[in-house]
């Protein structure tokens, strides 16, 4: 063989995958070739492989079931779920089964909230387990039937569109009915009419999208690049699943307008690996679009406007979904944040221009440019038009995707949804904020309760305190580890928590909660650690009743003197 | 005319990008524009603490946070500032102060971080940050979570217990074909600095000992050279960074002097190696002036075993690791109006703590079955009815009973020990100096 030429960092990932897919993890053989491939040492590539969780650096079985442990999940019945998984297969959480077939794992939220309990299976997705239905797949595939036979299709349970016809996204999709307009407009009126429209990031930060793309299109450096944020990773969302599956077109129709408004050749759709059963979906569509000419050289036929889209597949980390952090795993990096020196659209892949948009955004955009951002003005308020993509997963009976008009009250998509005893509502995932029936007056909007689109509801029977470990554990979990307010403070209030639920605390618990919650707000360095707490805190001013105070003598912990000698006990012969 | 010529031209593309004038806590200043804002205030002696920064490593590494300022209002970490005109940087606000006060505290806590048997001890920056900060206890408890020692690198051992994870050696030990030696590995709070042995081992000493000085901690150690420097020549055993007016800033002003009734004094040795107590007595002649003051009531000073009254104040040296140390403990509580804890041992557990991230009977098969000198078959763990039993872990004093002060130090300064009970008991002037308040 002659001597391997050095590979792009970026197609590192691709190649981790190819590695995982073939042999069920990384062997030692494999990092010895990547690292002569990529031109790095060993502990670098160890670095990126052990930062995803989907990568395996031993063997993992033929099978990888990864069982989704979000709330949601939990509430529905996770635990019996995750009892007939070891049963049925002889393999621990964590582990593999005595003869290497299985290889059972925890993940966080894997986008199918609407349908819990929920797992992958070699990424193809299973949903609404029991135990009945777990043995029957286990039993299956011990028989030899193939995954992909087996597996459930998943539902878009679209629930909700606005009457007449106001619905933005959810109405029917013509490939190029969008794209085709962008011939008789310049880049310039083609951001022109997207700042008329007042659209802003649907990804949860609301930055106006016209203004991003307008100052991208200023930049000089060269080439730019349009990347598609499909990184759904905040438990609970599951909106851009949805849009994804019902129109994949739409998206890519989206990023490639972008391309043109800013000048970008290349589009990079980044998708989340528990979405991967969505990938060939998503690639047919996108050589259906080539093949019509919408895509590819003189893109919708406008002369001299190439544009490319290809995927990129994540590997398993909530933070990536941070647009810094996108970029590094998509240049073949761990997934941390990259400080705030430069914006994205200054220097963002690979030190070029780069407009990272959220795949809702990306399919107003292409909407709006399709029917005119008249028709999306038309919707919802006056500062926040059009409408809002929510997925409303919980304790309801019509779990699913709500395109509700900015402007829609708690209490309306509450009856909406069929919500019976809704008494916590978890705004935006676990990084966003709860409230109470106190607040079903508020209104959806960027002015009042501005959510990212997960809307989780959960009844007067469910433990608060569940609720609040579970999201601490989340944190704990996906923090990059980078800096040490996230690092720390997340392991450290998760300790706090289970005092509580020891029924330990005293008043002064959660003062120490709201202090070291806040030290946390103040000090992290990125979006992650900087909103961890804000549920947590947000909590004990919500739900005062809930949180009881054990009056004691002040310790920081309680001490039980048998229970501290009960270890040494053992020696008594 | 030639040579100034040549110094004009020479000049023209130096010429910095033009003066910028700033505020820092009101004081106003002027420095180039573009420069660090944690170097623009080093340069006129004002302390912003630091931990990560590392002049060279552009862009900063913004790991660490423990120089988080407030920057026109806001908070943000000063090392990822560049000084810009009317800059407005506010560094001694209170809330300031105790944000990075407590990212410290939180980096002893989650670390297993024991100063006196480290051998960067005076040569680190977190211990040195504690110092300057007043760190006397953690406000976060101890994880205690099991980390391992890696010897298996060549030159060099990493200290994962140590390792702040400030992205140093990451960014900057590279061998000479321009591979990383360092990398952070997994993610969330099992996040740790893994070493790849191959490259390590094409590091030269000089490369190696470059490592171990740009670790800010003691995670980093080259064989054979961790001790190279004595103690008493150290970078920080002598000297604050801080100004000595700043020292003084944490001053209490203390009421005037009340009359000096005579005050009751016990001390107790618990889980510790009576050096506390060594320290005591180190105010040498002083002790005497002191007996005139104090009269001494149960303490292995006197050797009174019983108490015979109440005391005013009680002195605690170290934790608790057998069921006598609760006892004892507990009954000082009752018997004493403040108790203190004094030295590291009793303030989280200390050196004997460093037992608590392996199981007991892990600790007692190595010590007892298991060691070089036993004989198989013929030695058992101790026990028995009339021994104290052993605890699961390690406990701080204030876990087993309610502690009213700390005073850190390992051992404490005898200076330090006795101005804090003078405090205590007569409200005198409280104000402990950078030399009499060191951990080590």
């Amino acid at each position: 063989m002659e001597a391997s030429r050095k590979r792009a960092r970026s197609e590192l990932l691709d190649c981790l995958w190819e590695y995982q897919n073939q042999h069920g993890y990384i062997r030692d053989e494999d990092m010895e070739s990547c690292s002569r491939q990529f031109d790095i040492s060993k502990i670098e590539l160890e670095g990126v492989i052990s930062f995803y969780h989907f990568f395996h650096r031993r063997p993992s079985g033929r099978f990888i079931i990864y069982l989704n442990n979000s709330i949601v999940s939990e509430f529905k019945g996770f635990q019996r779920v995750r009892e007939a998984f070891e049963r049925e297969t002889g393999a621990r959480f964590g582990e593999l089964d005595p003869g290497g077939v299985f290889g059972l794992f925890e993940t966080s939220c894997i986008g199918l909230s609407d349908q819990e309990p929920a797992a992958l299976i070699n990424f193809h997705p299973f949903t609404n387990l029991n135990t009945l239905k777990v043995r029957q797949i286990i039993a299956s595939l011990k028989q030899g039937v193939p995954v992909d036979e087996l597996c459930d299709e998943v539902e878009d349970n679209i629930r909700y569109i606005p009457p007449g016809k106001r619905a933005v996204f959810f109405r029917e999709y013509f490939p190029g009915n969008s794209i085709t307009k962008l011939g008789g407009m310049k880049p310039e009126e083609v951001i022109e009419e997207i700042n008329r429209s007042k659209l802003s990031g649907r990804g949860g930060a609301f930055f106006p999208t016209g203004l991003k793309w307008g100052l991208c299109r200023q930049q000089e450096a060269k080439p730019k690049y349009i990347v598609c944020n499909a990184d759904e990773g905040e438990p609970g969302t599951f909106k851009d699943r949805v849009l994804m599956n019902a129109m994949p077109g739409l998206v890519l129709e989206g990023m490639a307008i972008a391309g043109y408004a800013v000048g970008a050749r290349e589009g990079i759709l980044y998708l989340r690996a528990e979405y991967s059963w969505m990938k060939e979906k998503l690639e047919k569509e996108a050589e259906r679009l080539y093949r019509m000419g919408l895509l590819g050289k003189n893109a919708a036929g406008i002369e001299g406007f190439d544009f490319d889209i290809r995927l990129q597949l994540g590997a398993g980390s909530y933070v990536v979904g941070e647009e810094t952090a996108m970029l590094n795993s998509m240049e073949g990096k761990r997934g941390e944040a990259r400080v705030k020196q430069y914006y994205p659209i200054e220097r963002g892949f690979l030190g070029k221009p780069t407009v990272v948009n959220n795949v809702e955004t990306l399919c107003a955009a292409a909407r709006i440019i399709e029917l005119g951002a008249g028709h999306f003005l038309k919707t919802g308020t006056v500062t926040s038009p059009g409408t809002k993509l929510i997925s409303v997963s919980g304790d309801c009976h019509q779990p699913g995707v709500y395109e509700i008009e900015y402007g829609m009250k708690v209490e309306e998509l509450l009856k909406l949804c069929h919500a019976d005893d809704p008494y916590y509502i978890q705004i935006s995932g676990p990084s966003g904020e709860c409230i109470s029936m106190a607040d079903k007056g508020r209104v959806l909007s960027k002015d009042d309760l501005s959510c990212g689109g997960a809307f989780m509801v959960f009844s007067k029977h469910r433990d608060i305190l569940q609720i609040l470990l579970n999201f601490a554990a989340f944190f704990k979990e996906e923090s990059c580890g980078v800096c040490t307010p996230c690092r720390a403070g997340n392991f450290i209030l998760q300790r706090k928590l289970e005092k509580i639920k020891l029924g330990l605390a005293q008043r002064s618990d959660y003062d120490d909660i709201r202090q070291w919650g806040h030290i946390m707000q103040t000090a992290s360095r990125c979006g992650l650690g900087k909103t961890a707490t804000n549920t947590l805190i947000k909590a004990l001013d919500t739900f005062p009743d809930f949180f009881e105070v054990q009056q004691g003598e002040g310790l920081t912990r309680k001490f039980d003197l048998n229970k501290a000698t009960e270890e040494y006990e053992k020696f008594k012969s | 005319m030639k040579s100034s010529k040549v110094k004009q031209k020479r000049k023209e593309p130096q010429k910095p990008k033009g003066e910028v004038t700033l505020k820092i806590d009101g004081r106003e200043i002027k420095a180039r524009e573009g420069q660090n804002l944690v170097q623009v205030a080093r340069e006129n002696d004002i302390f912003i603490p630091s931990l990560c920064y590392y002049e060279h490593i552009d862009p900063p590494l913004g790991t660490c946070r423990v120089c988080i300022c407030e920057v026109n209002g806001k908070p943000a970490p000063a090392c990822m500032q560049k000084v810009k005109d009317n800059m407005e940087v506010q560094v001694n606000t209170p809330e300031m102060e105790d944000t990075r006060k407590a990212i410290v505290e939180m980096m002893f806590a989650e670390g297993n971080h024991f100063c006196p048997a480290c051998e960067k001890s005076g040569n680190c920056g977190l211990q040195h940050m504690g110092y300057e900060m007043g760190v006397s206890i953690s406000r976060f408890p101890h994880l205690f979570k099991d980390r391992l020692i890696d010897f298996h690198p060549k030159r060099i051992i990493i200290e994962h217990n140590r390792c702040v994870k400030c992205h140093r050696c990451v960014e900057e030990v590279r061998t000479q074909e321009g591979k990383k030696v360092f990398s952070l590995c997994n993610r969330g709070n099992e996040t740790v600095v893994g070493i790849d042995y191959e490259q390590e081992a094409k590091l030269t000493q000089e490369e190696a000992l470059a490592a171990m000085q740009l670790c800010p901690t003691g995670a980093i150690l080259v064989r054979g050279m961790s001790m190279a420097k004595p103690f008493g020549d150290r970078r920080f055993d002598k000297k604050s960074v801080q100004k000595e007016e700043n020292a003084k800033k944490a001053v209490v002003e203390a009421a005037a002097k009340a009359a000096k009734e005579k005050k009751v004094i016990a001390t107790l040795s618990l889980a510790g190696c009576f050096g506390c107590h060594m320290s005591m007595l180190d105010i040498d002649l002083g002790f005497i002036d002191l007996l005139e003051v104090v009269e001494f009531n149960k303490s292995p000073i006197n050797d009174i075993k019983e108490f015979t009254r109440q005391c005013h104040i009680g002195l605690v040296e170290g934790g608790c690791c057998n069921s006598e140390n609760v006892e004892t403990l507990r009954e000082f509580r009752k018997k004493c109006d403040i108790l203190v804890a004094m030295g590291e041992c009793s303030i989280w557990g200390g050196l004997p703590a460093m037992r608590n991230m392996i199981p007991l009977e892990e600790c007692l098969e190595e010590a007892y079955l298991n060691s070089i000198t036993t004989v198989s078959g013929e030695h058992i763990v101790p026990y028995h009815e009339d021994l104290p039993k052993i605890l699961d872990r390690v406990y701080p004093c204030n876990e087993i009973v309610k502690i009213d002060y700390f005073i850190p130090g390992c051992p404490p300064n005898p200076e330090h020990i006795w101005k804090a009970v003078k405090n205590l008991l007569w409200g005198d002037h409280y104000s402990i100096l950078y030399s009499e308040f060191k951990y080590d």
